[in-house]
């Protein structure tokens, strides 16, 4: 121990010596925009996966980018995640499939050229054709005409989509391939945003610099390390920034990230690690933000594997959802940043919106004697035992999945009944996950694209749907989700989507475990801090000093 | 010696093409990375394909292997999945990792090297037990631990420094994540030094020095130290292409980056492009620094040339 310590104090003398120098360095270069009148904040990031087009982003933090600097027909209000007109004077239809919007006056990009009906129309158009390579194509995939320029298979027969027409400098028809009376609220995300000329002239350039329409313009982009974002004065909508910009600063690691927060190099961290949710009250006091977010984690199952699709197997899912302690693994791993799930869609939806608290009952209430019970009767676990597939490289899947294996292994008696299966990376786990490699459990997180039940159920267990990588198939619940898309008034509509949702629970499709928090963590200088309900920071709204 | 190098460079040839061969195949086998772009949701089957057909990953193996081999001669190593070239990925990466390398190699050097000679001198008194039991704590206490605590304590207690590394990455900034990626190594160097230098400091030609009346820090700097480095050199030579491969747990934890950064962002999206674009010129820093490192020996010992 005396070594140690010894040791200790030569290091912290050398450093110390060495640490002199550098400040003395550093300090004259210093005033990290801070300088300029405190009006910049700077803000944790990470680099983008995809290249930063907004129909080739599907991720948070590339996400996060374009909802500052761009603007689309819709816009999901930060607290309750409606979607509201923003460019859209107005959106009619008679029929839920036949659509006619109409683009407000006065709005244009931030190098001055005017954003109308075409903005829209060519901005849709590249974001849906093949040869674009835009990973979030399929959102245009409702549009008349989308087979043409994204055929499954095959060259592509269009370079348009035949459901989209433009009628006047700011109206344009939209022609849907079925009826889909949601259709207006899926237009606040980011892949329906319009672009300008300047993307197409000069791709390359607009790459390293984009243009948008949105209250912020990029005055720089230094590729995998910052991107600074200064406010847009002329900008005409009414959410205009609050503050002179923001500075998005990448991190390789997120406790750095939460480190720089302490030591006061850093504004706003959006993505408080795990390891310091112990400290963080003490650390930040108020500062610090724990809200839902429209994310759920649940647990799916192979049922292209008929181990996992016998006559008893419903019973042995609702049983080993019986024998998953919620509560206890969300207060004690997650410090309560995850809400025990009550159902498969998301609080951030509201009562309104579609989300039905308890609509799992006593299927997701942990219980140990009824899950033995289940399991049981329902033929036993597949080869006695269960094996939940994830991701090890991030998110800190190992210790919650290690954590539900503990509860079904303690519920069922059993040290065997459960283990985890890691998979090296998220690519590698995609890649197994989607190509049904997989012979039991496996995790899959959602995260809605935007806040609508039918995010939530649609494309996880409609049948061959993009994200039902399990391949459950239930006709019933096909024919809900038709028939709910196709109503026009919202409530019914939601009340449709509901009965579709029970139809996953009596087959439980997926186990919900639970609700993914949103968190943040600010610097004294901020105020007026909230998350939106994708967990994304409304940066607009921030106030500095 | 004109002969001796260029022999070793002709052997570098098959280490060069064996290595990227191994990496590229070792990439190859972990899986679909297009399955990873498009997050919790399937890629559609056409943009998947598209997606492949651009990469060039739906050609067999050996001919991406052989197209790749081809670009790399011509100087182009691909495309990252975010869009940006490797090259222009490396040339940001590269001189920050090579700052980093050069601090950590200098600490090595003076502190590893003066320690050693110290305590050789000085074998069995208090400053040499002191020394060595520090050096045995530094080996012993992880790099991440060590990173962590300075970065805590100088950081966020004292703010005498930046706990994370700006982009520009100054030398001055790097002084600390230097110290922290040079520790375990500059541990090594001195005892290496210290054995060394306590063997030697009973040979005959120190002896035959001393009677010659030569004066003790021309003994020690011009007989001693310059045959007793010959292993420590070869120590950091191999150390070079070590400390810019491995500085992936130090770059995360001061957010710097360099080379380690990039080897992880690309090992995590499952990026072969970037991947065996980084491990290729990694491996021929390797072997330029083995054979620099050859080359010293002649320099420090006369006896040692190579026809």
């Amino acid at each position: 121990m005396r070594g140690a310590t010894n040791a200790g104090w030569a290091a912290c003398a050398v450093a110390v010596a060495l640490a002199a120098t550098a400040c003395g360095g550093g300090g004259d270069s210093g005033g990290d925009g801070g300088g300029d009148g405190g009006a910049v904040l700077s803000s944790s990031w990470t680099d983008p996966q995809n290249p930063l087009e907004p129909a080739n982003t599907n991720e948070v933090q590339g996400g996060k980018v374009l909802s500052m600097i761009f603007r689309g027909l819709k816009q999901y209000d930060p607290k309750t995640g409606e979607a509201e007109d923003m460019l859209a004077e107005k959106i009619e239809t008679s029929d839920s499939r036949n659509y006619t919007v109409t683009v407000k006056d006065g709005w244009t990009f931030s190098d001055g050229e005017k954003v109308t009906a075409k903005s829209f129309v060519d901005a849709w158009n590249y974001g849906a054709s093949l040869r674009n390579n835009q990973k979030n194509a399929y959102f245009f995939s409702y549009i008349e005409g989308y087979d043409k320029v994204h055929p499954a298979k095959g060259e592509q027969g269009a370079e348009t989509m035949s459901g989209l027409k433009v009628t006047g400098e700011r109206t344009f028809t939209v022609r849907l391939s079925q009826k889909f009376s949601s259709f207006p609220d899926t237009l606040g995300y980011n892949a329906f945003v319009p672009l300008p000329r300047a993307f197409y002239d000069d791709h390359d350039g607009w790459l390293a610099k984009p243009v948008g329409n949105g209250p912020y313009a990029v005055e720089s982009y230094t590729k995998g390390s910052e991107m600074r974002l200064t406010k847009w004065d002329a900008y005409p909508g009414e959410d205009a920034a609050r503050n002179g910009g923001v500075t998005l600063k990448v991190y390789t690691d997120n406790n750095t990230a939460y480190t720089d927060l302490m030591a006061g190099n850093l504004d706003l961290v959006d993505d408080v690690p795990a390891q310091q949710l112990k400290n963080v009250t003490n650390d930040l006091g108020d500062r610090y933000l724990n809200t839902p977010a429209g994310i759920i984690q649940t647990l799916a199952f192979p049922f292209y594997d008929k181990n996992w699709n016998k006559a008893g197997s419903v019973k042995v899912r609702k049983g080993l959802s019986r024998a998953i302690n919620r509560k206890q693994i969300t207060e004690t791993i997650f410090q309560k940043t995850r809400t025990p799930a009550t159902d498969w869609t998301s609080p951030v939806l509201g009562a309104d919106g579609g989300y039905k608290e308890g609509l799992c009952g006593e299927w997701c209430q942990y219980d140990a004697a009824a899950a033995k019970k289940l399991i049981k009767e329902g033929g036993g676990l597949p080869g006695d035992q269960v094996k939940i597939t994830y991701n090890a490289d991030t998110g800190s899947h190992k210790l919650w999945v290690d954590a539900v294996c503990n509860s079904i292994n303690n519920a069922l008696d059993n040290d065997r009944a459960c283990v985890g299966n890691p998979i090296g990376t998220f690519a590698d786990f995609r890649s197994k996950s989607t190509t049904q490699k997989l012979s039991g459990p496996f995790r899959a997180g959602w995260q809605m694209d935007y806040p609508l039940t039918q995010n939530f159920l649609q494309p996880l267990y409609y049948t061959d749907a993009s994200s039902n990588d399990g391949k459950w198939s239930n006709e019933e619940f096909d024919r809900l989700v038709d028939e709910a898309n196709a109503e026009t008034d919202p409530a019914r509509a939601v009340e449709m989507f509901q009965k579709a949702e029970r139809v996953v629970r009596d087959n439980m499709a997926a186990i919900p475990l639970w609700y993914q928090n949103g968190s943040a963590g600010w610097s004294e200088r901020l105020s007026n801090v909230a998350l939106n309900p994708f967990s994304v920071p409304v940066y607009d709204q921030i106030k500095v000093g | 010696m004109g002969r001796y190098v260029v022999r070793r460079l002709v052997q570098m040839v098959p280490v060069f093409i064996g290595s990227t061969l191994l990496i590229f195949l070792m990439v190859n086998v972990m899986g679909d990375p297009v399955a990873g772009l498009c997050g919790d949701r399937q890629c559609d089957a056409a943009t998947a394909a598209q997606l492949k057909k651009e990469f060039g990953l739906d050609q067999p193996v050996w001919q991406q292997y052989l197209t790749y081999m081809g670009n790399v001669f011509t100087g182009d190593f691909g495309t990252a999945f975010n869009g940006q070239e490797v090259t222009e990925l490396m040339s940001t990466a590269f001189p920050v990792t090579f700052r980093l390398t050069v601090v950590a190699i200098l600490f090595e050097v003076l502190i590893g090297i003066t320690l050693g000679v110290v305590t050789g001198l000085r074998r069995g008194r208090p400053i040499d037990t002191g020394v060595l039991l520090l050096t045995l704590v530094v080996i012993s206490v992880p790099t991440f631990v060590t990173g962590l605590l300075l970065q805590l304590l100088l950081g966020v207690e004292r703010d005498w420094i930046r706990p994370s590394v700006s982009t520009e990455a100054p030398f001055d900034e790097l002084i600390v994540p230097g110290l922290v990626l040079a520790s375990v190594s500059l541990a090594y160097v001195t005892r290496l030094t210290r054995t060394s230098i306590a063997e030697n400091r009973r040979s005959d030609y120190v002896r035959t020095a001393i009677a010659k009346g030569l004066p003790r820090h021309r003994v020690v700097t011009r007989h001693l130290l310059r045959n007793s480095l010959i292993p420590v050199v070869t120590f950091i030579g191999a150390d070079i292409g070590f400390l810019m491969g491995g500085a992936i747990v130090t770059e995360r934890i001061f957010n710097i980056h360099g080379v380690g950064y990039q080897l992880y962002q690309g090992i995590l999206r499952q990026n072969t492009q970037t991947v065996v674009g980084f491990v290729t010129v990694l491996v021929l820093v390797f072997l330029l620094c083995n054979l620099v490192v050859d080359l010293l020996y002649a320099v420090l010992d006369p006896r040692i040339r190579y026809a």
